[in-house]
């Protein structure tokens, strides 16, 4: 079969990387089938031990770790999926406006950006959710805004590749509009570094989001999340439990597959070899 | 027992063509006496690079010697390690790339580039390595050779830093050289400069060399023995005279014809003008920068005009100006009796649809994400109105216009040859119903059997269809078979037009004679004979013109 030769084809890195993609994305997306409790349903005791009755044991107030897990997978994935989506959009199309324009477009929509990106990321984000309250709609607006603004830095540096190549010049010259050169002519050429790009900043997204829920600006309970639930149980590492190990190890486990995933990606897109 | 200086015998070499081994040398052999110049010949994809590297014991990446051995002076190079190859190069067996703009370092002047290799080999030390580029600086007719070796790469021509590589190559006094499309990259003019310096100083060394080129003319200047290679097999072996004289291989004979002249009709009908560019001056950076002239050029109904000149005479901006892309500063394009606007978004559909262009490299000029139906299909769609049916009938019968399979229709650019490409893109430019179609280097991106077929198709639609060519160029071969009118620019003027048979026939305009005479000929005796000429003055030069 195509897809499996395609899997053992790719090195181990790859291999590893797809496998804890695969694994998270069964998890987020069958979550209430496969979790053994609600995500926020109290099940036992606070900080039952790790492997006992229950698999992770239970969090500071007695919920059932794994089905927190499997939910905040869910939970986690989707948002930073709508959030990174949301920044791509944005960002693409404004990429591929300032350099299909030039002038004084770029000019302006290329110096705002410097501005927001001089930013720190984090206290931007801070300062923002703190005054617009952290319903999820504004944190998938501002998240999509701060990274909205690298998508943009790169979009428009490919485009500006693409856009000096004859075909864009012939297209201009048959006399077609604005919207033709970006969706037919500057799109689907920037699409492999953009794909590539996809996959790092939702990392970078997802990191943001287990940060800000660690922040206690994130994801509001009764919905779980992987930051909030190494902050909720970070007070058990003084008495010795291992608790919140275990969403940190999703975090960076998660990131990590992503990125040795796109790895790949990115280096058979640009038609490099292991042997080179 | 005495060796010959190389010895390659049944060379087979594969390459690595998505996951697969395939064969791209197939079993050559060749020998090479001290002195001896060999050319090797054939179009782009014959293994004549692949074949040709393999005297300095290297195989391109992705490519693998599979049998055969390659013997210099009796020993085997395909049996040496890395390390001892290294030695070899650029001491014994030197290289000299087609860019040599690429190839220099733009961040180390010529001198230091020239002495690295030399002192590195242990050859000589920085003070001799200075004399001796100076020797081989004048040698090789660069100007000002004691300084010339201060300057870096992008401070001389092009035609200077190829020859500048060529007395890189002959530092180490080597054994032999590889040139690999040497003048390929240059203008006719400057090609004929640094054959010429080339050619002196291989003899001069009585070094051997390796000579691969795609122009059956230019090796006839420097070769004594010539092999004919097509897909990695060898056509045809000979002495270089008796090849031009009497090819025995079809193949060789084709490459032979190419440049043959064809008359072509004659009838002038000069009431009907269709594009008329009066007094045009741009520039791209202010108005004391002009890249045009006062330019007059007329197109009659029907014809092909043809501007010939060099890198940098303002040819291609002359089409960037019809087409609106560069707004002149002064003068006006009359076109069917009325004025064209200046700049491109202020033209109607109309006036956009009569004036289609196709490029230098097909390559970048189609969209590689589009399938050819859409290329084709999207100038019907646009100017036209055709949807559905209508349209992919109409993509079909253009495809058959152009003499490619329909099938092709379902394809990506990427899947197609050079020569299928540029001829997708006269469909695509023969699908907006256009009246005039700027042609801008279209065949001087291919080998010479396919642009003679593209030329050849041009020609057959014009009759069939009645469009006017304006033609850029700088091959005057192939103005001779296509043009009815000549246009010679130099420096952003016109310095002679007329009828064909006008601008051909002496008297020439100064620079029209250089032009003429550094086209390359069949004859092997062509460049001692031109070079003996300018040096008593009788031809001109490109110094001359330029005083």
């Amino acid at each position: 079969m195509g897809l499996l030769k395609l899997f053992w084809s790719l090195n181990w890195g790859a291999r590893f990387g797809l496998l804890i993609v695969i694994f998270f994305s069964t998890c987020a997306i069958f979550a209430p089938w496969l979790a053994p409790y609600g995500q926020s349903q109290i099940v036992g005791d606070v900080w039952e031990p790790l492997f006992g009755k229950f698999v992770f044991g239970t969090d500071q107030i007695g919920r059932d770790m794994l089905s927190m897990l499997i939910y905040g997978a869910r939970n986690m994935i989707a948002l930073a999926l709508l959030t990174t989506g949301c920044a791509f959009g944005l960002g693409a199309l404004l990429g591929f406006l300032a350099a299909t324009m030039r002038g004084w477009v770029d000019q302006v929509l290329s110096r705002f950006v410097d501005m927001i990106i001089s930013i720190p990321t984090l206290i931007f984000a801070l300062i923002v959710l703190s005054a617009t309250g952290t319903a999820i709609p504004w944190l998938i607006t501002v998240i999509a805004i701060i990274y909205a603004m690298p998508v943009f830095r790169i979009a428009r540096a490919v485009a500006m590749d693409i856009e000096v190549m004859d075909y864009v010049e012939a297209a201009r010259l048959r006399g077609e509009g604005l919207w033709w050169i970006m969706r037919e002519e500057i799109l689907p050429n920037a699409m492999t570094p953009l794909a590539a790009e996809f996959g790092l900043r939702f990392c970078f997204v997802f990191l943001l989001i287990s940060g800000l829920s660690f922040l206690g600006l994130g994801l509001q309970p009764p919905l779980a999340d992987w930051g909030a639930m190494v902050r909720g149980n970070a007070d058990g590492i003084a008495w010795g439990y291992m608790h919140p190990l275990v969403p940190a190890a999703c975090i960076a486990l998660l990131t990590i597959g992503i990125n040795l995933v796109v790895d790949t990606a990115v280096q058979k897109a640009s038609g490099l070899r292991d042997d080179q | 027992m005495s060796h010959k200086l190389l010895e390659v015998s049944d060379l087979l070499i594969e390459a690595d063509i998505d996951g697969v081994w395939k064969p791209i040398v197939n079993s050559l052999s060749m020998t090479l006496e001290r002195g001896e110049i060999i050319g090797l010949i054939g179009e782009s994809g014959a293994g004549k690079s692949t074949f040709g590297l393999t005297a300095l014991g290297y195989t391109k990446p992705g490519c693998r010697i599979v049998s055969g051995s390659i013997k210099l002076d009796g020993v085997d190079l395909t049996k040496m390690k890395e390390p001892q190859l290294r030695q070899i190069r650029g001491d014994r067996v030197t290289y000299v790339a087609q860019s040599a703009a690429a190839s220099f370092n733009p961040a180390h002047t010529l001198f230091e580039q020239f002495a690295e290799s030399a002192v590195q080999h242990g050859k000589m030390t920085m003070a001799e390595a200075r004399e001796r580029s100076v020797e081989l600086f004048r040698q090789l007719e660069l100007p000002d050779p004691e300084h010339i070796g201060e300057r870096y790469p992008h401070q001389v021509s092009g035609g200077q830093l190829q020859r500048a590589m060529t007395a890189m190559a002959l530092g180490c006094d080597p054994d032999i050289i590889v040139f690999d499309e040497p003048t390929t990259a240059l203008d006719v003019t400057t090609q004929i400069e640094v054959l010429g310096a080339i050619r002196e100083a291989v003899k001069a060394r009585n070094v051997a060399a390796i000579y691969i080129t795609h122009d059956l003319a230019v090796v006839a200047q420097m070769a004594d023995r010539i092999m004919v290679l097509r897909y990695g097999d060898l056509i045809e072996e000979g002495d270089a005279r008796s090849m031009l004289i009497n090819p025995q291989h079809e193949y060789t004979q084709k490459l032979l014809n190419v440049r043959a002249l064809r008359e072509t009709r004659k009838d002038h009908n000069e009431d009907n003008v269709q594009l008329s560019i009066e007094n045009i001056t741009a520039s791209y950076f202010g108005p004391n920068k002009n890249v045009l002239e006062d330019i007059n050029v007329d197109i009659v109904k029907g014809k092909t005009v043809a501007v010939v000149g060099e890198s940098g005479s303002g040819k291609s901006t002359l089409a960037r100006v019809i087409t609106g892309l560069l707004p002149p500063s002064h003068g006006k394009i009359i076109f069917n009796g009325t004025e064209l606007k200046p700049a491109l978004s202020l033209r109607s559909k109309k006036d956009l649809q009569s004036i289609q262009m196709i490029y230098q490299s097909a390559d970048i000029a189609m969209n590689p994400r589009h399938k050819i139906k859409k290329i084709i299909g999207r100038p019907l769609e646009f100017y036209l109105g055709m949807t559905g049916k209508q349209k992919d009938e109409r993509v079909l019968e253009l495809l058959r216009l152009i003499e490619i399979p329909e099938e092709f229709a379902e394809r990506y650019p990427g899947q197609l040859s050079g020569g299928e490409k540029q001829r997708i893109c006269i469909a695509r430019a023969l699908a907006a119903e256009p009246e005039l179609i700027i042609c801008d280097e279209v065949t001087s991106a291919l080998d010479q059997l396919v642009a003679k077929g593209i030329l050849d198709l041009l020609l057959n639609l014009q009759k069939e269809l009645g469009v006017s060519y304006l033609f850029i160029t700088h091959d005057l071969a192939t103005v001779k078979s296509i043009a009815d009118e000549i246009v010679v620019m130099y420096q952003g003027k016109v310095v002679e037009q007329g009828s064909k048979a006008d601008i051909l026939t002496p008297p020439h305009a100064p620079y029209t004679e250089l032009l003429l005479s550094s086209v390359p000929e069949m004859d092997p005796d062509w460049l001692t004979n031109l070079v003996d000429k300018r040096k008593r003055g009788e031809s001109p030069t490109s110094e001359s013109i330029e005083t």
